[in-house]
C-alpha cells in the first residue's frame, strides 16, 4: 500500500528513509519492551545523558524503568559474540528530563548498533550511515569526529592526574582556552604542554587538513597508533568525506567510549541531531569479551525543519444532512480519494477548520429530488 | 552566501561595552545607539543583528539557537550548564562568587549549614565538593537579609565591591570562584556561521591582548 504524502509528517518521513537504508546495509530490526529492569540503569547511570529515570514496582514486586536509554538494553539482551558481527536498528521512543520544563518528555530515537568483532570497516561503514543519516534529513549537515584515544594519550604521555582530567575533557568540549591555563597551572603542567592541549581545542577541519597537522604536533608523544586509526577509518569512508570534521569538542565518557565518538549538526537546528561512538569500555563493564559501536539519531528536534506548513486542515469538506443516504456520502468520499485528497464528511463544518473546496451532498439531493419530481 | 549573524547583548552598561567590542571588531550597527526603545537592531551590510536581552537569559537564546552568539556572566554559564562554547573571557564584568555570613558566624560541621542563594546549582556543587551537608534555601533577591534575619546561616552570591555586605554587617568568608563576562557560541551556528564567528573571536581577542 502506497501512503500518501499528507498523511506523513517530516520525522516519519525520516523514519522511513532511515530503516530502509540502515536496511540495505543489512542491519536488522531490533524490537524491544518498553520497560527494562530499573538494576540495568542503577549500575550504569553515568552512561546515560539524564540519571532522572521513571520507575514503577511491576506485579511481581520488581522495580521497572521506562526505557531512557536504548543501548544498555540491545546490549543487555543479546548473545556475547566476539568472534562474528551483529547489525541491529530501532526505532524506539525513550524518556529523559527536558532541560528546559525538568519535566519528562518521550523522545523518538532511530538509531543502530553493532557489536562483535568490529573491525576498521565496520567502524567506517557506521560512520558512513551516520552522514547518509544526516543528509537524509537535510543536505546541510556536518559530523563532526573526535578519537578519545587520541586526548587519553596526550593526558598519559603528560601525566595529568585523573582528577583534573574531567575538567580539562569538559574545557575541550567548551572549546574553552582561557580557562585551561587556570588547571594547567594548579597541576603544574608546564607552558609547551599546556600549548599542546590549546592547539587540540583548537583544532578543526578535514582529514586532509588535519590529520597530518595531529602527527606533527603530537610526534613526541604516543599518540601514533590512535591517529592511525583515526586515518585509516577516514580513509577507508566511500563519499561521505566533504562532510566529516576532525574536532575534539566532542567528547564523551572515557569510562564507556574508548575510541571514536562523533556527534551530527544540521543547519536550522541549534543542537546535535545524532550522537555515537565506540563503547568498549561499556561491553566490559557489561561482562562482554565484543567490542561495539553504534549511533542514535533524536528525532524531537526535526519539526524544526519542517517548514512546508499545510494552508489548510483538509482539502475537500463533504456536507450531509440527516436524510443523505450513508452509501452517497460513502461514495462520494470514495471519489475524492481517489483524485488523491483528503476529505472530511460531516453534517455541520466544524469551527476555524480550513478546506478548498466544499462539496453539499445536501444541494444536491434537493436537485435530484427536484428533477425526480 | 554570508548569513545574518544573530548576537544577544546583555542590556546594561555591560552590553555597551561589550558592543564597543563587537563595533572595533568590524561588526558595527549605528542603530543600536540610536536613543529609543527598540530592541533588535539590524545592519545589513555588516550582516549583522544584535538583540538586547536580560543577562541572566543571554545563555537561553544562544543554547537554543535564536541567538547563534552572546555574552553572558560566567556565574550564569556555571548555574545553568547550558551546551554551549564559551570562547573568550572578556575580562569585563569581574566580580566574584563568595559565601557570607555575619560577622561573627562560626561554621559547626555538626549541624547542617543552611545556604540561601539564588544559584542552587553553583551552592550544592560547591558544598558538595567540601561534603558539606547543607540545606538550600532559594531565593530570587535581597539574599542578604537572609542570615540577619536567621533565615540562613550563610549566603551564596555575587561579590563586585563588597559595600552590600558591608552595610548589611556581612562579610566574605569564602571565594567560590572569580566571576567575569564570557563570549559564547551556539554549537550548530559555529559551524554553519564559523567565519563570521571565528572572526569577530580573534579580533576581540587582539583587542584583549592590545
Amino acid at each position: 500500500m502506497n501512503t500518501p504524502e499528507f498523511a506523513l509528517n517530516y520525522s516519519e518521513k525520516v523514519i522511513f528513509k532511515l530503516r530502509s537504508l540502515y536496511s540495505k546495509c543489512g542491519y536488522s530490526p531490533y524490537r524491544m519492551s518498553k520497560f527494562e529492569e530499573y538494576d540495568l540503569y542503577a549500575h550504569n547511570k553515568d552512561f546515560l545523558i539524564s540519571d532522572s529515570i521513571i520507575t514503577f514496582t511491576d506485579t511481581n514486586g520488581k522495580l521497572m524503568a521506562l526505557k531512557p536509554d536504548v543501548t544498555l538494553s540491545i546490549i543487555k539482551n543479546s548473545k556475547d559474540t566476539p568472534m562474528s558481527v551483529q547489525k541491529v536498528y530501532y526505532n524506539e521512543n525513550v524518556y529523559r528530563i527536558s532541560k528546559g520544563t525538568h519535566s519528562f518528555k518521550e523522545i523518538m530515537q532511530v538509531g543502530l548498533e553493532c557489536f562483535g568483532d568490529v573491525d576498521i570497516y565496520n567502524t567506517s561503514e557506521v560512520l558512513s550511515l551516520a552522514c547518509k543519516s544526516l543528509k537524509a534529513i537535510s543536505v546541510n549537515s556536518v559530523l563532526y569526529i573526535s578519537h578519545l584515544g587520541i586526548l587519553t594519550s596526550v593526558f598519559d604521555a603528560f601525566n595529568i592526574p585523573s582528577y583534573a582530567r574531567q575538567n580539562i575533557l569538559k574545557l575541550i568540549s567548551e572549546k574553552n582556552t582561557h580557562e585551561l591555563n587556570k588547571i594547567c597551572a594548579e597541576i603544574e603542567l608546564d607552558d609547551s604542554k599546556t600549548e599542546i592541549i590549546k592547539n587540540i581545542i583548537n583544532t578543526s577541519g578535514d582529514k586532509a587538513s588535519v590529520l597530518p597537522y595531529l602527527y606533527n604536533l603530537l610526534s613526541d608523544l604516543d599518540c601514533k597508533e590512535s591517529i592511525d586509526e583515526l586515518s585509516q577509518i577516514l580513509n577507508t569512508l566511500d563519499d561521505s568525506d566533504d562532510m566529516i570534521k576532525i574536532d575534539f569538542s566532542v567528547v564523551s565518557d572515557t569510562h564507556y567510549y574508548n575510541t571514536i565518538v562523533f556527534k551530527g549538526f544540521i543547519e536550522g537546528i541549534p543542537s546535535s541531531v545524532l550522537s555515537g561512538g565506540q563503547y568498549d569500555k561499556l561491553m566490559e563493564k557489561m561482562k562482554r569479551k565484543s567490542k561495539a559501536i553504534g549511533f542514535a539519531v533524536y528525532l524531537d528536534m526535526l519539526e524544526r525543519l519542517d517548514n512546508i506548513e499545510s494552508d489548510c486542515d483538509v482539502d475537500v469538506v463533504a456536507i450531509y444532512g440527516a436524510n443523505t443516504n450513508p452509501t452517497t456520502v460513502s461514495s462520494t468520499v470514495s471519489e475524492i480519494h481517489k483524485k488523491g485528497l483528503s476529505v472530511l464528511a460531516c453534517k455541520n463544518i466544524p469551527d476555524n477548520l480550513k478546506f478548498k473546496e466544499i462539496v453539499n451532498l445536501i444541494e444536491r439531493e434537493v436537485n435530484t429530488d427536484e428533477e425526480n419530481a | 552566501m554570508k548569513k545574518m549573524l544573530n548576537v544577544a547583548l546583555p542590556k546594561g552598561r555591560l552590553g555597551e561595552k561589550v558592543y564597543n567590542m563587537f563595533e572595533k571588531a568590524g561588526f558595527e550597527c549605528p542603530s543600536i545607539k540610536e536613543n529609543n526603545r527598540k530592541l533588535i537592531f539590524e545592519n545589513e551590510e555588516t550582516m549583522v543583528r544584535y538583540f538586547w536581552v536580560k543577562p541572566s537569559d543571554v545563555a537561553i537564546y544562544v543554547e537554543r539557537g535564536a541567538a547563534d552568539i552572546g555574552v553572558a556572566g560566567k556565574d550564569i554559564l556555571l548555574e545553568y550548564e547550558p551546551e554551549v562554547y564559551e570562547l573568550l573571557d572578556l575580562d569585563l564584568g569581574k566580580c566574584r562568587m563568595a559565601v557570607a555570613a555575619k560577622k561573627d558566624f562560626r561554621d559547626n560541621p555538626q549541624k547542617t549549614l543552611r545556604v540561601a542563594t539564588k544559584f542552587t546549582n553553583i551552592a550544592q556543587q560547591y558544598y558538595m565538593s567540601k561534603g558539606r551537608d547543607i540545606d538550600i534555601i532559594h531565593l530570587n533577591g535581597s539574599i542578604e537579609i537572609a542570615p540577619i534575619l536567621d533565615l540562613s546561616d550563610v549566603i551564596v552570591d555575587i561579590v563586585e565591591t563588597g559595600t552590600t555586605l558591608k552595610e548589611n554587617n556581612l562579610e566574605v568568608f569564602e571565594t567560590i570562584v572569580p566571576i567575569s563576562a564570557r563570549l559564547i557560541a551556539n554549537k550548530s551556528s559555529y559551524i554553519f556561521k564559523n567565519e563570521q564567528i571565528t572572526k569577530i573571536a580573534e579580533e576581540i581577542s587582539k583587542q584583549l591582548e592590545a
